[in-house]
């Protein structure tokens, strides 16, 4: 990831983005802030409003308020010349059944300008359609759309590629290829946004994210950050985990301490789990291990979520350094014992556990 | 995609300088290639072919078998082939030139709407405004298309059954086959000013309803709906105002002396559709949540 330099406008910048249909609030305050350079993740449940978050900032729908930047053009003020350096897709990518793929490219060339058409064969080799680029599209499957997608927006030569579930739809085999795809247009130097609600997907590509729910953006910020959130949790072995325990409910700083299977488990920030360690040893309870359970991004995601679905989070603004306040804390599992009902689906950090008697 | 790691990071690779805007007419080129491509495009352009083959070989086969007792309008039609062009152009425009239009110019937004392929198109270099202006052109053309096939068509099929002879104008007076020629596709060209206003029309409700089925048979419904306005009793006064009066304009230049002040009531009659329509598509499809697909 790397950051905006002083000439260089951010690729997406977005504030207080919204958007109303009658009652319904599909997009509720979205900012967002894509940097150079970054892999973004824009995640969230299905209906979250990312569609539409997307559509904004293509300029395919106005915002009800706010507006949304690409490289400090404004879509809605400048039309096409705010998407220069800019492509994607919006769902699924459409094309003109009845033309070959080549024609598709050759028409969206046209419409590029500049000297997109040249660009063709290499495009369709990049995503290894150039054996079928002479059959009509109207044949194509939902695979080699999405990848004629790709090729279409490779075209304009982007600087931000924006895509919409880009892996939908695809086998495993494809969903491969697509995140092998767009790992490389990264590491070439392009900017990605990716909306998804894959979250291997995302926790694989993306160094950066957005979480949104329900029109709310819930977090926003570095992935690491995110996970260092949840990264908060430690699994304990000792010699006495009943005296362990006893101990554990006495220390400054220690919270949700519980026993659990072959052992105990506690939230602490880094400095306190040292003072824990030292407090045992103080009390001659030997330490067999002491590890840090990293939330998985599914773990954070349904807390986040499926937090705010019990109206916890969903009000919580978020903070300077990309972690909302008190999003996560009031989600539920990591304050108070009142975890959503999606931590159960995570990928068994433990964040859980049976108090021991 | 694997095989083409190389291939994707010199695709990805920056581009800084300001790229090129492609031009409306780049646009418009396109619009024609996406019809000529659509099998549907020339459904409405066969019907226009189909007709006045029909019609002359119906004749034909008539005035051979009833040579005795042809009718007046028998006898008016085979003196010269120059005759069926003009006959088959006061058939069709009433109500198969503006369906063949309609068909085209209601399909042409909403197509692309429902298909989900215009925001494939609005998310590239090209505003909306051209993208409107084009697919109007788009539409305009096709109909001029249409137009101009019945016309040579008629006329090839009228001079190939009954000869290249003098006609007589709507006023009785005698008109020479070269004239008359000149006339006829004249006669055409004037029809196209109510034409484009039914194409504007079109492209309204193609913006407006989103839906082609719909846009199409709005189109159609309001030219049927003004031919029915101009045949109540009550309502003459308004009948110079109509859109379908002015699909009779053409007949001015078949008289002797030309009578051009149907000509000229058309041109700003036709303007009063035509402008409004095109001025409301291009605001609400500029504005326009592009949500579908």
């Amino acid at each position: 990831m790397a950051s905006d330099g002083p000439l260089e406008p951010q690729p997406v910048r977005a504030r207080g983005l919204v958007k109303r249909y009658g009652e319904l609030v599909a997009v509720d305050h979205v900012d967002l802030n894509v940097r150079s350079g970054d892999v973004y993740g824009f995640l969230g449940p299905n209906g979250a409003g990312k569609t539409t978050t997307l559509r904004m900032a293509l300029g395919l729908i106005t915002p009800t308020e706010g507006a949304v930047e690409l490289f400090g053009r404004d879509p809605m003020r400048q039309g096409a010349g705010a998407l220069e350096g800019v492509a994607g897709f919006v769902e699924a990518p459409r094309f003109y059944p009845y033309l070959s793929a080549r024609k598709n490219l050759e028409l969206l060339a046209a419409l590029d300008g500049d000297d997109a058409r040249e660009r063709i064969p290499e495009v369709l080799e990049t995503v290894e359609l150039t054996p079928r680029a002479r059959h009509k599209v109207g044949g194509y499957s939902h695979g080699m759309r999405q990848r004629l997608g790709i090729a279409a927006a490779l075209l304009r030569r982007p600087r931000l590629l924006i895509l919409d579930e880009p892996a939908t739809g695809l086998d495993p085999a494809g969903m491969r290829d697509m995140r092998s795809l767009i790992r490389r247009l990264a590491d070439g130097g392009m900017t990605v946004l990716l909306s998804s609600h894959q979250l291997p997907e995302v926790q694989e590509l993306c160094d950066r994210v957005a979480i949104v729910d329900r029109g709310r953006v819930v977090y926003e910020g570095a992935l690491s950050d995110l996970r260092r959130q949840g990264g908060s949790h430690y699994r304990l072995r000792t010699g006495d985990d009943q005296r362990a325990l006893t101990l554990l409910r006495a220390q400054p700083g220690v919270s949700r301490a519980t026993g659990a299977s072959g052992g105990l488990e506690f939230q602490a920030q880094e400095q306190d789990v040292g003072e824990v360690s030292l407090a045992l040893g103080r009390a001659g309870i030997a330490i067999f291990a002491l590890t840090p359970q990293l939330a998985t991004l599914e773990d954070l995601f349904f807390r986040l979520t499926e937090g705010a679905a019990d109206g916890n989070a969903a009000a919580a603004p978020v903070n300077g350094s990309g972690v909302p306040a008190g999003a996560i804390a009031d989600a539920g599992p990591f304050r108070g014992p009142g975890s959503g009902p999606g931590s159960g689906a995570g990928s068994g950090s433990g964040a859980t556990g049976e108090d021991i008697p | 995609m694997s095989a083409a790691a190389t291939g994707a990071g010199a695709v990805a690779a920056p581009a800084r300088s300001r790229p090129r805007r492609p031009s409306t007419l780049t646009v418009y080129r396109w619009e024609l290639r996406k019809l000529v491509s659509q099998k549907r495009t020339y459904l409405g352009l066969g019907l226009i072919v189909i007709l006045p083959l029909f019609f002359v070989t119906f004749q034909d086969v008539h005035h051979h078998h009833d040579r005795g007792a042809q009718s007046i309008f028998a006898a008016q039609i085979t003196q010269s082939g120059l005759a069926t062009p003009v006959l088959m152009l006061t058939f069709l425009s009433v109500f198969m030139l503006p369906l063949v239009a309609s068909l085209v110019a209601g399909d042409i937004v909403a197509n692309e709407d429902g298909n989900g392929t215009l925001k494939t198109i609005l998310t590239r270099s090209v505003d909306r405004g051209q993208v409107l202006a084009a697919k109007a052109m788009a539409a305009f053309t096709y109909g001029m298309l249409a137009v101009f096939l019945s016309a040579v068509v008629a006329t090839v099929a009228g001079i190939a059954s009954w000869g290249f002879h003098d006609v007589v104008s709507l006023s009785g007076t005698v008109v020479p086959a070269g004239e008359a020629l000149a006339l006829v596709f004249a006669a055409n060209a004037i029809y196209l000013i109510p034409l484009a206003a039914v194409v504007s029309i079109g492209v309204l409700l193609s913006v407006v309803t989103r839906n082609s089925a719909a846009a199409v048979v709005a189109t159609i419904g309001s030219v049927i709906l003004l031919d029915i306005i101009s045949g109540i009793p009550g309502l003459e006064g308004a009948r110079p105002y109509l859109l379908t009066q002015q699909f009779e304009a053409w007949q001015g230049l078949l008289r002797t002396p030309t009578d051009w002040a149907p000509v000229t009531h058309s041109i700003w009659l036709c303007a009063l559709y035509a402008v409004p329509s095109l001025v409301a598509a291009y605001l609400v499809f500029l504005r326009r949540d592009v949500a579908g697909g």
